[in-house]
């Protein structure tokens, strides 16, 4: 109704002419190298780190960056750019699982508000709001407090925290999907509902929010980083970027290699994590194509 | 009528439009005399919308060759974009298919004609009030003074669409260009706003463009008509000439498809528009017309007179190697 | 009662496709004006009044400009609203009762939206949309559902690889060609389409058209086509029910409708289509009124340039008027165009 119905006679060849993906978009293919490289790391970390990442010693304690130590030594003489490989595999194993927890509760609970109606869904959007009330990372030090430390706690927490701003989106997504023309017409062949829900909502839903999850996994290292830093995450000598950061506190005035390294290893991987979701996103969320 | 040419307001000269590597529109030559109501026919993608954008100089993200000389301002193409500024509303002015969408929701539809009288007629707030309510009053709407303060969503699409002809008269343009300004509507408000549009126009002596795809309603409204197809003109001359004496097989293929009352027979034409990366070398016709000769591929076919010595742009012109 | 009667006649006396009795659809709005908070509503009238009656095999264009009801009307004969007073049947059942009751309706009535492009599943391919209804309804083995939706494809026009490809892929022309492919697929006997023409370039909506002339002629169907334009009506369909402000104003044949209307809004409409190099007609005077502040007497007498004083006092039922034709108006228009001064 908008505008002029300027139709592509045969839509089809202009798919197949557009250049590759990695060509027209080279900040993607950058950043997602980046992020292979971070997974390629955390995967082969034994053979890749030159150093044991707990390995201590006395003889090179808090040594600035140098050929035998490439981005030095902490306070306890352990290698940080092992540590900082080591410490990929902890933050993409909790930012990937915690964001898979989120998106799987999120999933239910935005499914069943979007689809129920009535006081379940007045019962659920109230629970959600309570829940996005607070701050992710509010949340997730609320439930270490309940759960405890280590790894697994803190891929829960973290996950936990999550299922709010999942829930909410894939609630819009359903509210905005069940209405649409396609929907009524499966309903209109007397397909049941069950069914209409599985075939036509539930796709329809699924793909947007798989594009939320890799936006999403950068705030969830960000967040258990937070955790570890606060010092409430994983405990030492776990090799946790948030938790060196912390460590090399107290020396930044004079080691500050010590804190950087691991800072600047988790703001390139946050980088590269949002541009390569953003990416996917353009390239392949219909709606944003069509306009294009 | 053929020793006392009109003086053409608008010329055009070559008007090309490429949008990235595609050639929405191809050396497009066309002139219109003071006074007179041109009607540009063809089906999506023919580029008639284009030319419409285009010399209002509205087309975003594409390059524009050629000329379009207003009378008494030069080539429109060349001008800054300062200068178009002024010519605007006051010289020319646009009316959108989608009046819903052309008016701004969150002004009230008085503002919006108030702001353009005080900014492009310098009138006092009383006075472009007044004029506002004459506007609203000529072009036909009930209670102007209420409507004045109504916002665009509380307008039906009649009304809006009536809006936006007092919008785009407020000023006396000479040239009016209208896109689709009716194909959103129903057809009795579609009779209202043509009527409308003719009537306001004549008053001022002003001169209209139409866009539009329906040949029956192009033979009612206006006095000319150029026939497009994928981004060229393949007929063009007055309306009888068009619709009764075409030489254009696309011309007749278009008008066979207009379904009139009783039309009981319909025979529906092959194929569709070819894509812009593989249009044909000659005529671009040449791939759906049933009188495609061999020469017709591989040559295009110039624009030529219909009658011979009727050199005059306003005459009836066209561009095909076969012709009916 | 009105519209099929000549057929009905000939044939044994099976109950009409659809049928419907003094159809009332009444929405509750707000009240223009209720103070803030107030939950004070009013009853829309979308439908007021409808009676209609579609015999199998027939081809009725319902026309109407927007705010006519045809839409509401619509949902009505697809069952997906429930009237709120009146009968509306099918095959001489209860519309809701009919849906309600197994797939049989489902796939008896099929229908194609205007919106063709927004009624097709964004995320499956052409030949998964057009595979849907075969294996829900179970039309044929597994085994030959691929060659079934090429034979349905090949029917619309479309080439075999189209099954492959997305909607978002295709040309206004051909996602068309799809909805309708669909719709055949159940191998329904009547066909709802809702503006399936309108927002194409004439020569598509050529292509369209023959091809829907074609399938109906072919495959008996009884076709329900909601249009605006009376060209499309009148090639497409023999009968024809003109709509104003939610009821049924004249209903007949099309060809005895169109050249001699006797609702002098059917008229102002037949008017109103464009016609080579007529001058463009004096349109009706006034707006089309709100559905929530209906004209006493005849909802037409606001801007009918024949209205008389009882016109403004009398509300006309549609009621017989000629062979096969009736007509809501106390002074329909006689053949010569001058107005009878009392019909009935």
């Amino acid at each position: 109704m908008s505008v002029q119905t300027q139709e592509a006679p045969v839509a089809a060849p202009i798919r197949k002419s557009r250049r590759s993906i990695f060509l027209r978009r080279p900040f993607f293919t950058i950043a997602l190298v980046v992020a292979l490289g971070y997974v390629l790391g955390a995967l082969f970390a034994p053979y890749v780190a030159p150093y044991d990442p707990v390995a201590q010693d006395i003889n090179a304690m808090m040594k600035p960056p140098s050929l035998a130590h490439l981005l030095g030594t902490d306070s306890y003489g352990q290698d940080i750019l092992s540590r900082v490989i080591y410490g990929a595999r902890y933050a993409l194993i909790i930012g990937i699982f915690s964001v898979l927890i989120g998106a799987a509760g999120g999933l239910v609970i935005g499914l069943a508000a979007g689809l129920s109606g009535g006081w379940l869904e007045w019962a659920l959007m109230r629970l959600i709001d309570s829940i996005l009330a607070l701050p992710s990372l509010i949340l997730a030090v609320a439930f270490i407090a309940i759960l405890g430390q280590g790894v697994d706690k803190v891929v829960i927490a973290v996950g936990l925290s999550m299922i709010g701003p999942f829930s909410r989106t894939v609630r819009a997504d359903v509210m905005q999907v069940r209405v649409q023309l396609f929907v009524e017409a499966a309903t209109l062949m007397s397909i049941p509902y069950l069914k209409v829900i599985w075939r036509h909502i539930l796709p329809n839903v699924i793909f947007p929010l798989a594009v939320q999850v890799t936006i999403r996994i950068s705030e969830a290292i960000l967040v258990s980083s937070s955790l570890s830093f606060l010092g409430i995450g994983v405990t030492p000598p776990t090799p946790d970027w948030g938790l060196m950061i912390a460590e090399g506190r107290a020396f930044v005035s004079f080691a500050a290699w010590m804190s950087a390294m691991p800072g600047f290893a988790l703001a390139l991987l946050l980088i590269a994590l949002s541009i390569v979701g953003d990416g996917i996103r353009e390239e392949f969320d219909p709606k944003l194509r069509r306009g294009a | 009528m053929t020793d006392m040419i009109p003086s053409p307001i608008l010329t055009l000269t070559d008007l090309t439009v490429f949008r990235g590597a595609a050639k929405i529109l191809d050396k497009v030559n066309l002139s219109l005399a003071e006074g007179e109501t041109l009607a540009l026919v063809g089906e999506s993608g023919a580029g008639k919308s284009t030319i419409a954008t285009a010399v209002m100089r509205l087309l975003d993200g594409a390059k524009v060759d050629g000329k379009a000389e207003l009378e008494g301002a030069g080539d429109l193409l060349a001008l800054s974009e300062k200068q178009m500024v002024t010519l605007r509303g006051r010289r020319l002015s646009m009316i959108f298919q989608d009046a819903g969408a052309a008016l701004n929701p969150a002004y009230t539809v008085g503002r919006q004609l108030i702001t353009v009288l005080r900014r492009n007629l310098g009138l006092s707030k009383t006075e472009a009030r007044a004029r506002a309510v004459e506007l609203f009053t000529s072009v036909g709407i009930n209670d102007p003074e209420g409507r004045l303060s109504a916002y665009p969503h509380q307008l039906s699409g009649g009304m809006q669409q009536r809006v936006m002809v007092a919008i785009a008269l407020a000023c006396n343009p000479d040239l009016l260009l209208a896109d689709e300004p009716t194909s959103a509507l129903d057809v009795t408000i579609q009779a209202q706003i043509v009527r409308l549009i003719l009537s306001q126009t004549r008053a001022r002596g002003a001169s209209c463009i139409f866009v539009l795809h329906d040949l029956a309603l192009a033979s009612q409204a206006c006095d000319r008509i150029v026939v497009l197809y994928a981004g060229q003109v393949v007929e063009a001359g007055p309306a009888r000439d068009i619709l009764e004496h075409h030489r254009h097989p696309y011309t007749q293929q278009l008008k066979s498809c207009v379904l009139e009352i009783g039309t009981r027979e319909l025979t529906a034409p092959e194929g569709t528009v070819p894509p812009h990366d593989r249009m044909p070398a000659g005529c671009r016709f040449a791939t759906r017309c049933p009188r495609a000769l061999p020469r017709c591929a591989g040559e295009a076919p110039p624009l030529i007179p219909a009658r011979d010595g009727a050199e005059s742009p306003l005459a009836h012109h066209f561009a095909c190697w076969n012709p009916e | 009662m009105i519209m099929a009667q000549t057929q009905t006649q000939t044939t044994a006396p099976t109950a009409p496709v659809f049928e419907l009795i003094e159809v009332e659809q009444v929405f509750p709005v707000p009240r223009p004006g209720r103070p803030f908070m107030s939950r004070d509503t009013v009853g829309l009238r979308a439908l007021d009044g409808v009676r209609l009656r579609i015999a199998q095999g027939a081809s009725l264009a319902l026309v109407g400009e927007s705010g006519s009801g045809k839409s509401t009307l619509l949902r009505v004969l697809l069952g997906l609203d429930a009237p709120s007073g009146g009968r509306a049947l099918y095959r001489g059942k209860p519309i809701r009762e009919a849906r309600a009751f197994g797939t049989g309706f489902a796939r008896d009535v099929a229908m194609v939206y205007q919106d063709a492009r927004g009624s097709l599943d964004p995320r499956m391919t052409v030949g998964a949309l057009v595979a849907e209804p075969l294996r829900h309804f179970g039309i044929v083995p597994k085994g030959e559902e691929a060659a079934r939706v090429a034979q349905l494809l090949d029917r619309v026009g479309l080439p075999a690889d189209a099954a492959t490809r997305y909607p978002s892929g295709l040309s206004g022309g051909q996602i068309r060609r799809v909805a309708i492919a669909r719709a055949l697929a159940s191998e329904p006997s009547v066909l709802v389409a809702d503006e399936a023409v309108s927002g194409l370039d004439v020569s598509t909506q050529a292509q369209l058209l023959t091809l829907l002339r074609g399938l109906q002629r072919d495959m008996g169907l009884t076709l329900v086509f909601i249009t605006h334009d009376l060209g499309v009506a009148s090639y497409l369909c023999e009968e024809i029910a003109i709509m104003y402000l939610g009821r049924i104003v004249e209903t007949g044949p099309t060809d005895a409708v169109l050249s001699h209307p006797a609702h002098p809004y059917a008229a102002a409409l037949r008017a109103a289509a464009p016609r080579f190099f007529e001058p463009i007609p004096e349109p009706l005077p006034g707006e089309i009124p709100s559905p929530l502040d209906l004209p006493k007497g005849c909802r037409f007498s606001s801007r009918c340039t024949a209205a008389q004083e009882d016109c403004r006092l009398r509300d006309p039922q549609l009621g017989q008027h000629g062979a096969g034709r009736a007509v809501a108006c106390l002074h329909p228009l006689t053949e010569t165009g001058a107005q009878a001064s009392e019909i009935r």
